[in-house]
């Protein structure tokens, strides 16, 4: 996916002001964190579910190598495949020649924020090939022509007027209703043909299974398993710290996931998978192919960014956080948004372009609170304004004016000296009405507010009786 | 104060936010103590905790001022904070930032155990119990810092003491929300920051209350200051403020 993350600050002011996604957004911030609390109040161990979840991660990403290993043999065992790709190009060309290799003209794809991630689509279309999102927020955004700004609802910034537009736009059959209902029947409508007419499904996956050589995918629209099961070709495209030891692990992470994403107790289709079809199914893919995408993240193991390999992309931490629910997944301009986002994407792109997202924080640690894997997000975030300011990346004000700060601040008698002419000046501006309404290098403060005046000299040094 | 507590020496860290701009906290915090019975001393030489650079990314600035904090208040038995991020500075985040230097970490250790936010220390340490305040019970609703919430696990302890000073408290729809104040954030994302506080504000006024009152002085300035941009008689004050309301110094 084109990376657009420096602009930010430009984008989020513009979310700001778009009514249609700001009435997306605040649908958004209420109804999933109360259907989380409410599916996580009926499971009482969820709190010790979320340490048990951490602790298998942290394991899994120490003995990775081993794991992978065991999973890859098992699938290879079974006539499957798997491509391990350093790079997202490496990985775009695994995919396209897979493709080439079975002679594909249509492709159909189910979610898959890897495969965004490495912009799997745009090079799927310039080999020639059709490819057809089949999740339904995917599939809107692909007719937009736009990225997607969650990770579990990828479309929830489209207003379903705009949905409307869009149907009416791209279909040539008439839409029978405008509502929910009407918009899902067409999509069906429309995409089930596709279904048929794939010579590749492509789809993601939540979990690799070491122990079994299992590949599980999670969805709740069922078209995972249309795109997996009618093609001759089953490409799975996944990342390297999805890889978890034993069946019984799994447990664990799917009574979490649902209801950290959505405040489902389970999603509604589950669906595992171990290779191509045995000879004697019926049905089923002929080739199974899983591609690992490292993109990054193995240059994360065994330092302080570890933890972030913990992510099972449930998508609470978004749902929860006072920014993205201000700007939404837009904003910031990569597949990854949110705090995720701003913790991740540094790592995977470049520091440089991802530089505000971690800025664009208020430390609140409302992700914190609600991350099934712990992971913990401020300590990311700090880190990443730590190497910014260490690289100059922070800008020279910011950077000067802490210097200046930790310079008068340790020493208390010019701090109390500068303090004494200060205070009563900027009392003298605050004037009658008591507050300032402008001050310069402050004036980002001002953006739809005042700043309550000084009282105009120090506490701390006055007589006191 | 009560019994072996009593002869415990106990300073006051104003914080840099509270001794600059409302000196009036610290003084309401000063009377408070000594309601409850504590001498309280106020050393000459504190500035600022260093959160600002810390969170900021400035780790050398973060350090060289902790360094001083730590001088300064290292000889006391009890050092007190009326404020919710700056007690979180102090207890979670100065004994990481001396990982390679072990004396200094066995002192940030000791100071981060004997540092307490204000209503903490009220409450648990001097258990003072404010009587009914000569002002007359107010009806008010109360901001909870995420610092506070989240960050040290406080929620209980400023609602009892407002309680048991007789005041009414309409709490606010959302009080897990950030007001989006972030320190650095709020010039940095301001108009984020300012939309963060809009909504924090029609909760406030959707409360009914007249009086806002919080434990951290930055989360009251930027509600303070978006409520007085849009107009609104709401008063805004600070947990000590309230509470020594009528309290001769």
């Amino acid at each position: 996916m084109k990376l657009a993350s420096h602009l930010f600050p430009e984008k989020a002011k513009e979310a700001l002001h778009d009514q249609n996604l700001q009435k997306a957004l605040g649908l958004l911030q209420v109804g999933f964190p109360e259907l989380r609390r409410r599916a996580i109040a009926n499971l009482p161990d969820f709190e010790a579910l979320r340490d048990q979840a951490a602790t298998i991660k942290d394991h899994s990403l120490k003995n990775l190598d081993k794991l992978t290993s065991a999973f890859t043999e098992k699938i290879e065992s079974r006539g499957g495949q798997v491509h391990m790709c350093a790079t997202a190009e490496d990985a775009r060309k695994a995919v396209v020649k897979i493709c080439q290799e079975v002679e594909a003209i249509k492709i159909t794809k189910s979610k898959s924020m890897v495969t965004e991630e490495i912009s799997l689509n745009e090079a799927i279309e310039a080999a020639g090939m059709e490819v057809v999102e089949t999740d339904l927020g995917e599939y809107i955004l692909q007719l937009a022509g736009e990225p997607p700004s969650h990770i579990v609802g990828p479309a929830l910034h489209k207003t379903r007027q705009q949905v409307v537009d869009l149907f009416k736009k791209h279909h040539d059959i008439p839409l029978k209703s405008e509502s929910g209902e009407g918009l899902v029947a067409q999509a069906r409508e429309v995409l089930r043909a596709k279904y048929f007419e794939a010579d590749v499904g492509i789809t993601g996956a939540n979990f690799l299974i070491a122990e079994t050589g299992t590949v599980v995918i999670v969805t709740n629209e069922g078209n995972a398993d249309l795109c997996r099961v009618l093609p001759k070709t089953h490409i799975v495209v996944t990342s390297l710290e999805k890889v978890i030891p034993t069946l019984d692990d799994l447990s664990v992470f799917l009574k979490l996931l649902g209801r950290s994403a959505t405040g489902q107790d389970i999603t509604v289709y589950t669906t595992l998978v171990s290779g191509p079809k045995d000879s004697d199914e019926s049905g089923g893919p002929e080739n199974f192919h899983v591609v690992i995408v490292d993109g990054g993240r193995s240059k994360l193991l065994g330092t302080d960014q570890q933890d972030l390999l913990r992510c099972i992309k449930c998508g609470a931490c978004m749902n929860h956080c006072p920014v993205y629910s201000a700007v939404g997944g837009q904003a910031y301009g990569w597949v990854y948004p949110g705090p995720i986002g701003a913790a991740l994407n540094p790592a995977l792109t470049n520091p440089w372009e991802m530089r505000h997202l971690h800025q664009a924080s208020t430390f609140c640690g409302a992700c914190e609170a609600v991350c099934p894997v712990k992971i913990p997000l401020i300590k990311m975030f700090r880190f990443w304004r730590t190497q910014s300011f260490d690289d100059h990346i922070t800008g020279r004000g910011q950077r000067f004016s802490l210097r200046l700060w930790a310079y008068f601040a340790s020493r208390p008698r010019l701090y109390a000296m500068k303090a004494y002419f200060v205070l009563p000046l900027l009392k003298i501006m605050a004037g009658k009405k008591g507050y300032l309404g402008h001050l310069p290098f402050l004036g980002g403060w001002f953006r739809g507010r005042v700043l309550p005046g000084p009282e105009g000299k120090r506490f701390v040094g006055e007589d006191r009786k | 104060m009560a019994g072996k507590n009593k002869t415990k020496s106990v300073a006051l860290f104003a914080t840099c936010l509270i001794d600059l701009w409302r000196p009036g906290v610290a003084r309401a915090a000063v009377r408070l103590l000594e309601d409850a019975g504590v001498k309280v001393e106020v050393p000459g030489g504190q500035t600022c905790c260093g959160q600002v650079n810390y969170n900021g990314g400035d780790e050398k600035g973060a350090k060289t001022l902790a360094k001083h904090h730590i001088r300064v208040f290292e000889k006391f038995d009890y050092v007190v904070v009326p404020s919710g991020s700056c007690a979180d500075m102090i207890k979670n985040h100065y004994p990481g930032l001396f990982e390679d230097d072990h004396d200094m970490k066995k002192k940030a250790l000791a100071l981060a155990k004997k540092t307490f936010e204000l209503t903490v220390f009220l409450t648990t340490i001097a258990k003072w119990t404010p009587s009914h305040q000569e002002i007359g019970a107010l009806k008010i609703t109360y901001h909870d810092s995420c610092s506070c919430r989240r960050h040290l696990g406080i929620q209980n302890q400023p609602r009892e003491l407002v309680a048991a000073a007789g005041h009414e408290i309409a709490e606010l729809p959302g009080a897990e929300v950030c007001c989006g104040f972030g320190g650095l954030f709020a010039i940095k994302f301001g108009d984020i920051s300012s939309h963060l506080a809009d909504k924090k504000c029609t909760a406030i006024k959707g409360t009914g209350a007249k009086t806002l009152v919080g434990a951290d002085l930055g989360c009251l300035l930027n509600l303070e200051g978006r409520l007085m941009a849009l107009g609104e008689d709401i008063e805004v004050l600070h947990i000590a403020e309230l509470l020594a309301r009528g309290k001769q110094p």
